[in-house]
């Protein structure tokens, strides 16, 4: 089974996520910040990362960042899921090593449609 | 509505557009067409029916019948399809168009322009392989409606999510407020046209590749095989047909046969299509 770490500071956005990926046979873990994230891939490093942006603490570009230069952290395949939908923070996410990009809000559709495209599915 | 009604409107619909409703279907027909009522200021589907049956109803039951119809497109559905297309189609027409440097590609139920415009940006990605080509692209659709919307290029951040890869967002679509427009160069690459595939098939040319994507699944099968006969007769015998992933033309037509490993993939089978037998498509005999 694959492994999804669910990275968002809202409970309610990560009990959604989890429904979605366990219905699409991943194992989830959760992280509240980029810091519980980072800490969450040391431990053991995921399969796919969905990830937040604006979190307290750490955010998800933050993260990311740290992610792509800790040893086996550019396996992991990250899709970004927030609510900033510009061209130029989906352009910088891009740039620091994400695969793919959500803009909130999302459905089942939308987070299966990215997971394959990233081979994921 | 009365079951007379009903069966008048299943009538229209079907030999205006081949759809097919069945006997089932009444709660459909119902939330679709009051709509249509209530925009041409009549109190019910009765009112409309009967304004239907009188003269001058034309520009009204062309308004039922694209209220019927499901317009549901996504950017690369299926994948499959535009895989083969990179992978397969145009490598092979590359070698056999190297003298013309023309293709001609046919997205004969084009809806709000997914399909083309995916087309589009596949054949834009391929650079310079393609440079010095004509390529054209022509996305015809019954509805209006839809190719209104095609046109325009304008989809919601929903649509955008489905099927289209992030790279290709940022590359080929402007942020418009909430939306997203695609490029004025990819939307020139697509000309669009309103064609009713009942209708004669003359005067559309010769295509190398056809994309007849997830409409015959609404027709009956006497309406399919007479599609996809036509549609043979102006395919290339080096050419292509793709259809949509619950269609095939097993057991329906020998025009054209499954190509081995290419799921939704099919060719002309030699001798009924394309250039040899055109004067006989012509003459009307096969
Ligand atoms: C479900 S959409 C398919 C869009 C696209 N090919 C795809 O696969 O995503 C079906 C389209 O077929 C069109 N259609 C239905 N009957 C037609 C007819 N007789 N002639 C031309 N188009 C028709 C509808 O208007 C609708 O836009």
């Amino acid at each position: 089974m694959k492994t999804c770490l669910v990275v968002d500071d809202s409970s309610v956005i990560r009990k959604v996520a989890r429904r979605i990926l366990e219905g699409l046979e991943f194992e989830i873990a959760e992280a509240e910040d980029g810091e519980q994230a980072l800490e969450a891939c040391r431990s053991r490093m995921p399969d796919a990362v969905l990830l937040d942006w604006n979190m307290p603490k750490m955010d998800g570009y933050e993260f990311l960042r740290s992610l792509r230069r800790m040893p086996g952290g550019d396996a992991p395949k990250v899709v970004f899921c927030t609510t900033e939908n510009d061209v130029a923070h989906i352009a910088r996410a891009l740039h620091a090593g994400a695969n793919e990009y959500i803009m909130k809000p999302f459905d089942k559709e939308i987070v299966e449609a990215k997971f394959q495209e990233v081979g994921l599915l | 509505m009365t079951p007379l009604d009903y069966d008048f409107l299943r009538k229209l619909v079907k030999q205006r557009s081949g759809l097919v409703l069945s006997a089932d279907k009444q709660y459909l027909v119902e939330s679709r067409l009051l709509p249509v009522a209530r925009k041409a200021g009549l109190a019910g589907l009765s009112e409309l029916v009967q304004q239907l049956r009188g003269a001058n109803a034309q520009a009204l039951a062309v308004e039922v019948v694209e209220a019927m119809m499901t317009n549901e497109s996504f950017f690369f559905r299926d994948r499959l399809p535009f895989e083969h297309f990179r992978n397969t189609i145009m490598p092979s027409l590359m070698v056999a168009r190297a003298a013309q440097r023309r293709i001609r590609i046919w997205c004969a139920a084009a809806s709000t322009g997914q399909e083309p415009y995916s087309l589009a940006m596949c054949l834009k990605e391929m650079g310079p392989l393609v440079a010095g080509w004509r390529i054209d692209i022509l996305a015809t659709d019954i509805s209006n409606e839809v190719l209104e919307k095609a046109k325009a290029g304008i989809y919601s951040q929903f649509e955008v999510q489905r099927g289209l890869p992030i790279q290709m967002l940022i590359r080929h679509f402007a942020q418009l407020g909430e939306t997203w427009q695609i490029s004025p160069e990819i939307r020139a690459m697509v000309q669009y046209k309103p064609f009713n595939l009942l209708n004669d098939f003359a005067g559309l040319g010769m295509f190398d590749v056809v994309f007849c994507r997830n409409v015959l699944i609404y027709f009956d099968q006497q309406t399919k095989v007479g599609v996809l006969d036509r549609i043979a007769r102006l395919v290339d015998r080096d050419g292509y047909l793709l259809l949509g992933a619950a269609e095939t033309v097993v057991g329906l037509t020998d025009s054209f046969r499954p190509v081995a490993d290419r799921r939704g993939l099919y060719a002309p089978n030699a001798g009924v299509c394309g250039a040899a037998p055109r004067l006989a498509a012509i003459a009307g005999g096969r």
